[in-house]
């Protein structure tokens, strides 16, 4: 067992938001999804305080060694997260972490509110690579909006905060270093980086959304770069990711300085991703 | 229909591989899969060997593919070398080795209420349709179908709808009816309409399809194809527009669609 956050977990290996649903996953493989989970955590998609539809199709754009996505956060909201996906989500034998997005304090406040009186959730995750309703910028990139944002809404929250920082600002370590100094518990990162696919006749952006996130193997360096950049900066606890995808990569991560490692991409190529990693992780573990 | 797939994607053994026209149809051995996936299911394929590395680097995803039999723990699989997916995997032959998780998404619902069912199809739709003969002629009732291909070369795909009795068309005229699947599926229904159509072939093909029964009031199942990474519902990149709005995601809410609950199929 490993401690993050106060949470108990069997192995460092939870899935990065948005890159696995459990509730299609089961009905796709049935309960012998619960019986061997491939994560020790299970961190929900992003929830907005609104219902969202998501962006418009094509959504996916294979690009080299990985994928951009404009999948636009498609959820029930948080009435229809509470009411649907929670009693699915609850049913899972791993802590849950809820990932939560706002564009203001205000939003992402009543949605933290709300997540943290629940018992089925375990920590709290802001996915804070969301416009500023006000500035227009990313919240995520400005080390003063993140801490504002962070200052607003750790009062609220009894649970584990964790930010997840987004890739696409200037110094990553600087808007870690605001989350840690208003209070957060943890940090995750990468987020995707901001990508563009052409449509290869047309000469126009291939996504229904305009620009995607780049993920997959092609990001791996960049993660490890950023996640070494913020633990040298920062004393939190760090859920690193980006392109894993074998145990040695894990181990990567973890000797940068990352607690646990998530894993994203590699789940769409292999839906035990999780546990095979953990597994290889392991035996890596014990070898050294 | 659905059948549940093993949990995790499994490491198979191609048992034979043969060119059937411009198609390549891959055996592979799957003693671990369940041994009735439904019509119309599908698995995500990728080969364990150098998957990666072709053309523009890639592929890297795993790609979908319904399968065209299930017999006695061998599935088979169609393809056309159009990119480098289907390119690495039209390359194989026995004794290769491919990753395959499924089956996956929903397959086809058989006939109900006295109609017979009417498959209407081409090009690479040929699998799902293929496997649904193979069911209703289980059942007795051995299905009609109407194919469209591009050529003569591509039409020899039609030998692997064994279970129904097919009439084809080619866009040039080289074999059968020269003009469109849809000219054939409009005969059919005008000399019977208590039909249910069944549908798989490119988005045109499909969408003509969807209007002409829509036109003659006749219930139609689209087994959909959209770009996804995953086929198990985690990547929600694979979503179709309904007609009541929002979207569903074509691997686990589809890939057999209703044809009413579209108001078009989205052109990729």
């Amino acid at each position: 067992m490993i401690e993050f956050c106060g949470l108990q977990l069997q192995h460092p290996i939870v899935n990065g938001s948005g890159t696995f649903d459990a509730i299609a996953a089961r009905r796709a493989f049935g309960d012998a999804l619960l019986a061997d989970f491939p994560f020790s955590a299970f961190v929900s998609k992003t929830i907005t305080l609104q219902p969202r539809a998501g962006n418009p199709p094509p959504r996916l754009w294979e690009a080299q060694a990985g994928m951009i996505n404009s999948i636009g956060l498609p959820n029930r909201g948080l009435e229809g997260y509470l009411e649907y996906d929670l009693p699915q989500l609850a049913q899972l034998p791993v802590p849950l972490i809820t990932n939560v997005m706002g564009s203001s304090e205000d939003e992402v406040a009543r949605l933290v509110e709300a997540i943290d009186e629940r018992d089925e959730v375990a920590a709290i995750e802001l996915n804070v690579s969301c416009p500023n309703v006000r500035t227009g910028l990313d919240i995520g990139a400005d080390p003063r909006s993140l801490a504002a944002l962070v200052r607003a809404v750790r009062p609220l929250a009894r649970k584990p905060l964790i930010v997840k920082l987004t890739p696409n600002t200037a110094d990553v370590a600087a808007v870690a270093a605001a989350a840690e100094g208003e209070g957060a518990d943890a940090v995750s990162l990468i987020n995707t980086l901001r990508a563009t696919a052409l449509a290869p006749s047309a000469k126009r952006p291939w996504l229904g959304g305009g620009t995607g996130g780049l993920s997959g193997a092609a990001i791996r360096n960049v993660a490890l770069s950023q996640v070494a950049a913020v633990a040298g900066r920062i004393s939190l606890p760090i859920i690193g990711m980006g392109g894993i995808a074998s145990g040695t990569h894990a181990v990567d991560l973890i000797s940068v300085g990352a607690a646990l490692v998530a894993v994203g991409t590699e789940n769409f190529r292999d839906p035990c991703a999780g546990s095979r990693i953990a597994s290889e992780l392991k035996s890596l573990q014990i070898r050294h | 229909m659905r059948t549940l797939a093993p949990l995790g994607r499994r490491r198979v053994l191609v048992s034979r591989g043969d060119d059937v026209g411009a198609y390549r149809v891959l055996q592979v051995a799957d003693p671990q899969g369940p041994p009735l996936p439904a019509a119309g299911q599908f698995y995500m394929l990728a080969t364990v060997a150098r998957w990666g590395g072709g053309d523009d680097e890639r592929p890297y995803l795993p790609r979908a593919f319904s399968f065209l039999s299930a017999r006695r723990g061998k599935l088979s699989f169609m393809f056309e070398d159009v990119g480098p997916g289907t390119r690495r995997l039209a390359e194989l032959d026995a004794g290769e080795e491919l990753w395959l998780t499924g089956p996956l998404g929903a397959g086809f619902r058989t006939p109900h209420d006295g109609r017979r069912a009417l498959l209407a199809g081409g090009g690479v739709g040929v699998p799902p349709l293929a496997a649904l003969a193979t069911v209703l002629s289980s059942h007795g009732t051995r299905p009609t179908a109407v194919l469209g291909f591009r050529d003569e070369h591509h039409a020899a795909g039609a030998v692997l709808l064994e279970d129904a009795d097919a009439t084809v068309a080619t866009d040039d005229g080289s074999v059968g009816h020269h003009g469109l699947v849809t000219e054939l599926l409009a005969a059919e229904l005008a000399r019977d309409a208590h039909a249910v159509v069944y549908s798989c072939g490119p988005p045109g093909m499909l969408e003509a399809v969807r209007a002409l029964c829509a036109e003659h009031d006749v219930p139609a199942q689209l087994a959909l194809e959209a770009g996804m990474a995953c086929g198990f519902g985690a990547c929600y990149g694979c979503v179709v527009p309904l007609r009541e709005g929002g979207y569903v995601r074509v691997c686990v809410d589809g890939p057999v669609i209703d044809a009413a609950r579209l108001d078009g199929v989205p052109a990729h």
